[in-house]
């Protein structure tokens, strides 16, 4: 624009520079303002949020790392529960990942009616109170529930036992993946399964050949959004586990039942473990986003190329 | 059902659409209609008299009551850190704005572990505010100080966005036609973020009503004092009360389900705006 070596309009171009100037300054705040406020927020994010997880290590080292040990697998009930809390997690999210994965296909490659209510019925989940969700369980599945009696009958244990827990733990981080997925999907676009389709792969092939590898982040990042609810659900887990020490505690619930019983420094020893899971949640969350952000700004940089480019 | 409005090239619409409905509708909408039909066997007058008992009333006010003040407090504080995020650079900046989806993540175990120790009289904090008279542990205002942990993150991720993507034109016409900052603030940019900030409202308000697991560590459960809904719901259910219990969670859920469709309208709202 500016290479024509014809005289400049003077009057215009010198204002332009000074405008910009203007606007950072109509933008910007007086310095104390600003030192105030960001004080302010560092002080809300410092005791709403820093000051509690350095509590949780404080406490539960505090009796040295033998105590530490000793706290997490000293104790059989314990690791019985770490144990159901690995076995219960990996296979909700493995459903709930196959869910996520029809209903974006669904969702994000066709139109039909209801499609709309059907995304925010996913949500769903999310707006039911955990202890709401555990009592639905026991409506269904309970002995007082409308399946339990013909379960029992037939030699079923679902509710205090694991099935239950996974059932439960299933209804509440039902949303995760699909709602990372369908977003993804729909920015991605069809035309490189369409492409694949056209050329004469399977279904299947085009979904593991071409959308899979298109959305691997995305799915990612909703997996251990997914995951580190899974491993934290309380309030569901609660209401179906029936607490029976040994048996059905998860994690969590070992964590309340030892602060019930007054045993405080080993509750934070597992808490600790928990917490040390948020904070590995929240470091692959920032990769992921990253990662995420440049998958589907390749996938708009496609689309432009191919629109330039017939 | 067979409107094809468009030549479906792609494959596997009927089976993906299938497992998603089958999924949904086993895993949610038949126990949640399990429990909407227990409760309705119970007839009108049995349904009133488990839900409007003195400590049911009790129940809702301390829920609804903490989650209105918190999450009002989680809109004040939510703003105030999304605007010094979006705003002012500083050192530790990306650092700070990860450390907000902390309560997103921390199971809520663990939130109400923590806040019920920092808060006793020797707590970290505590032995601050307890000579003072503020006590952030077993009372009220410990079900409030934990739900604005769990709220403020709600706020902060619907305001962020909205307050970034505000143009530094509408700032600069406000500056030249001789606005002050406040004014501009006040005036402009605030009507701007009002959507956003009632969405993030409403959100943690709807996650406030659920909340168990953190609650039910810090507030002491007395009833009639600090008993929340979804804690009488537990300790209906510890007494085999199976009735009353699913009589109050009916309750909780046409509250959740209100929140749900109005959230839904507020992001209607907040996109046209």
């Amino acid at each position: 624009m500016s290479s024509a070596p014809a005289p400049r309009p003077l009057p215009a171009r010198p204002a332009r520079p000074k405008a910009d100037g203007g606007a950072r300054i109509a933008r910007e705040d007086p310095a104390p303002v600003r030192w105030a406020l960001t004080a302010a927020a560092l002080l809300v994010i410092g005791v709403l949020i820093v000051v509690p997880v350095a509590n949780v290590f404080w406490q539960a080292f505090r009796g040295g790392l033998a105590a530490y040990g000793r706290a997490i697998f000293g104790d059989a009930d314990t690791l019985a529960a770490i144990r159901l809390t690995l076995t219960v997690a990996p296979i909700a999210v493995a459903v709930n990942t196959v869910f996520g994965l029809a209903a974006a296909w669904a969702i994000a490659r066709f139109r039909f009616p209801g499609r709309t209510f059907l995304t925010s019925l996913i949500d769903l989940p999310f707006s039911v109170s955990p202890v709401v969700a555990g009592l639905s369980m026991m409506m269904l599945f309970g002995m007082q529930g409308y399946l339990g009696p013909w379960l029992r009958a037939h030699g079923w244990k679902i509710v205090f036992a694991t099935p239950g827990i996974v059932i439960a733990t299933a209804f509440v981080t039902l949303p995760f993946v699909a709602r990372e997925l369908i977003p993804t999907m729909e920015a991605l676009g069809d035309e490189e399964e369409i492409a694949a389709v056209s050329l004469g792969a399977s279904g299947w092939q085009t979904f593991r050949r071409v959308t899979l590898p298109n959305v691997k982040w995305g799915l990612l990042y909703g997996l251990i959004l997914c995951n580190a609810r899974a491993m934290g659900e309380f309030g569901a887990v609660y209401v179906v586990s029936g607490r029976i020490t040994g048996q059905t505690d998860t994690i969590p619930l070992r964590v309340e039942k030892l602060f019930q019983e007054y045993r405080t420094a080993e509750s934070f020893a597992v808490a600790s473990l928990l917490t040390l899971l948020a904070l590995v949640t929240l470091v692959l969350k920032v990769f992921l986003e990253e990662r995420r952000r440049r998958e589907l700004a390749e996938a708009a940089r496609l689309d432009t190329e191919g629109e330039v480019a017939p | 059902m067979n409107t094809r409005t468009t030549k479906r090239v792609l494959p596997g619409f009927r089976p993906s659409l299938a497992w998603t409905l089958g999924y949904l509708g086993l895993l949610v909408l038949v126990p949640l209609g399990a429990t909407f039909l227990r409760a309705s066997s119970l007839g009108w007058n049995e349904f009133w008299s488990a839900v409007w008992t003195e400590r049911a009333r009790a129940a809702y006010r301390v829920t609804f009551g903490a989650s209105l003040v918190a999450s009002l407090a989680s809109v004040v504080l939510g703003l105030l850190v999304a605007w010094v995020l979006v705003r002012y650079p500083f050192p530790g900046r990306r650092l700070v704005d990860s450390l907000v989806d902390l309560p997103f993540a921390l199971p809520t175990a663990v939130a109400g572990l923590v806040y019920s120790d920092l808060y006793v009289e020797k707590g970290w904090l505590g032995r601050f505010l307890v000579p003072l008279g503020i006590r952030g542990a077993y009372s009220w205002l410990a079900i409030v100080l934990v739900l604005v942990f769990i709220g403020v993150p709600f706020v902060v991720r619907t305001v962020q966005p909205v307050l970034a993507e505000i143009d530094a034109d509408v700032e600069e016409a406000a500056a030249c036609l001789g606005a002050t900052r406040w004014q501009t603030f006040r005036h402009v940019l605030f009507p701007m973020l009002v959507p956003a900030a009632v969405t993030g409202f409403a959100l943690a308000f709807a996650r406030s009503l659920g909340e168990y697991g953190s609650v039910v560590f810090v507030s002491g459960n007395m009833p009639y004092k600090t008993e929340i809904a979804p804690v009488l719901i537990v300790s209906r259910l510890e007494e085999f009360q199976y009735a009353e219990a699913t009589a109050i969670a009916v309750v909780l859920l046409a509250l959740s389900f209100s929140m749900l469709l109005g959230i839904n309208l507020l992001e209607r709202w907040s996109r046209h705006e």
